[in-house]
């Protein structure tokens, strides 16, 4: 696939998600996409660590429901203005986030993973629990709705679906010009093996922590995105089935791939939303999905398509490099 | 230049190195010989810091450097060019470079001379290098792993098996690499199994047995010693 390719098909891509609530004028299908981009944005969040660091973090879904809490917390029971709370949602987010990854990263693989998951059952735990703070399992209601932006009506679904829209392309961006930097390559770097890096002078304790924390401000922005969408919250958001909904998307989109969350997150919402009828049968499609993607293409689908590509670029050159001389 | 006193480094309980006193000179090739699990890549990741020794004292131009973590050592002139030539296979020729002079990060004008002279001396990587890493052959991925060693500008580096699965041919190719890698200033610490092609660049050596040295001597001398020959040389 070439650039000029690539290019296409992203120009293509955003000119569908424009022009979307025209082509279905339909409020249910706004909305479920208008979701979708909110739980995208926390998708690419958990890529950041998870697929190009390496780091399986399963406090993700904890630090969404931080994320959407810290905004209807600030604007409900703080009364704080509208955007100061979300500017500062995703910062709290982070900062709890670097809290949390100075301790929860001394830990490698399967432990990481195991010791993250019961940060984000603490999370819960602490979100259920502390009723005058979070309205335990009452939930939290009254989070205000995005106020207008100038003449722009926002409690307009459409509008609000461009609202969410430009949040997607700018998180987008951000983690594009991340992970194309030189410190997304020693995040790729670490991925590969933590003892090259460092042999390469790289300090894989402060990159990781970069990484984990940059990963919770994406976590933290798409919560505070939820709870200004959804206007009520439940400490269920936090739950890990929401985590595992999480990486259900990145897996079968493609972890460590770039367009793997886009293509993840749309694929299930929407089949999920097609195959309502079955109820929670509908695990049983998910279920044999997942556990054929790991077998046969454990970068999912992006990474299926990538591997084809390779191939055919292979297949192109292969018969000059036999004939060349080793140098 | 470096010099390892009575280092002795653990897995566990037990010493992969034992009681090991080394010393290289600036501007030498030394060759460290023995067999596989003889202790020598244990020495090199002691060395640069991915191991961490249990006692004794390694000293880097006056500086005691065994408490020092592994990617502060890089920056004071260590580089390690491990064994089975790790490269990041998914990023390009250029990429693995760049990333190789991550400690001079901020340097953009020498880091592009660093470059050109890495592809100077591995005219094939150029060619190659909006490739992707794993798409290189054996020869070109050591070349690779060399070049991005390079690109730290060590004034030591550590040269982990460079020889192992490669061609005859490409291995003569590499020792000559090696030697102009020397030529031009930098200080070569080489650990190899062929000790026939090592020696011939070496300026000195040390034969390990089991986690200790067991003789150590000029390459002439330890070409012509009876034991080393029947080891390693096969003659």
């Amino acid at each position: 696939m070439s650039i000029l390719n690539k290019r296409m098909i992203m120009i293509i891509l955003i000119l569908l998600a424009v022009l979307f609530p025209f082509i279905v004028p339909n409020q249910y299908y706004i909305y479920i996409m208008s979701l979708s981009f909110i739980w995208i944005i926390a998708v690419y969040g958990l890529n950041l660590v998870a697929g190009f660091t390496g780091y399986l973090s399963l406090a993700h879904a904890g630090f969404f429901a931080i994320g959407a809490y810290a905004m209807g917390i600030l604007t409900t029971k703080a009364g704080m203005g509208f955007w100061l709370a979300f500017i500062l949602s995703p910062i709290i987010t982070m900062a709890i986030g670097l809290l949390i990854g100075i301790f929860a990263l001394r830990t490698k693989e399967h432990f990481f993973a195991i010791y993250t998951l019961c940060v984000g059952y603490i999370i819960y735990l602490l979100i259920d629990k502390w009723e005058s703070l979070t309205g335990g399992v009452r939930g939290l209601i009254g989070i205000p709705p995005i106020p207008n932006i100038g003449p722009i009506e926002l409690s307009n679904p459409v509008n609000r679906y461009y609202f969410l829209f430009i949040m997607l392309l700018l998180s987008i961006f951000i983690i594009y010009r991340i992970v194309n930097s030189l410190v997304g390559r020693t995040f790729i770097a670490i991925r590969n093996s933590e003892d090259l890096a460092l042999s390469l002078g790289i300090s894989t304790t402060a990159n990781k922590l970069l990484s984990f924390v940059l990963s919770t401000f994406f976590a933290g922005l798409a919560g505070a995105l939820y709870a200004i969408f959804i206007r009520f919250l439940g400490p269920e958001i936090s739950s890990t089935i929401i985590m595992f909904d999480m990486l259900t998307y990145l897996i079968v989109g493609g972890i460590g791939t770039f367009a793997g969350p886009i293509i993840g997150t749309l694929l299930i919402v929407w089949t999920s939303q097609s195959l309502q009828f079955l109820e929670d049968y509908r695990m049983f499609v998910f279920g044999p999905l997942l556990t054929l993607i790991i077998i046969f293409s454990p970068n999912g689908i992006t990474g299926f398509f990538k591997h084809l590509t390779v191939k055919r670029k292979m297949r192109k050159v292969s018969i000059p490099i036999e004939t060349k001389k080793e140098a | 230049m470096l010099e390892l006193k009575n280092v002795t480094a653990k897995f566990g309980n037990y010493a992969a190195i034992r009681d090991v006193n080394l010393r290289i000179k600036e501007g030498e090739i030394v060759v460290l010989l023995g067999a596989n699990g003889a202790g020598k890549t244990t020495t090199f990741r002691t060395i640069s810091g991915l191991h961490s020794r249990s006692s004794g004292q390694i000293m880097f131009e006056g500086l005691e450097i065994s408490r020092i973590p592994a990617n502060k050592i890089v920056e004071l002139g260590i580089a390690h060019c491990a064994e089975d030539r790790k490269l990041f296979p998914d990023m390009t020729v250029q990429e693995n470079l760049n990333l190789g002079g991550f400690v001079h990060r901020k340097r953009k004008q020498q880091k592009k001379e660093t470059m050109q002279k890495v592809y100077d001396l591995f005219p094939v990587l150029y060619n190659k290098r909006n490739d992707l890493a794993g798409s290189l052959s054996g020869g070109q991925q050591q070349m690779l792993a060399i070049g991005r060693a390079l690109m730290a500008r060590p004034k030591l580096m550590l040269l982990d098996e460079p020889s192992i699965g490669l061609a005859p041919l490409i291995v003569e190719q590499m020792f000559k690499s090696i030697q102009q890698i020397n030529k031009e200033g930098t200080t070569v610490l080489l650990a190899e199994q062929n000790a026939n092609a090592a020696l011939s660049i070496a300026n000195r050596g040390y034969v390990y047995e089991n986690g200790k040295i067991v003789v150590e001597g000029s390459a002439e001398e330890l070409f012509a010693n009876e034991e080393v020959r029947k080891a390693y040389i096969g003659a």
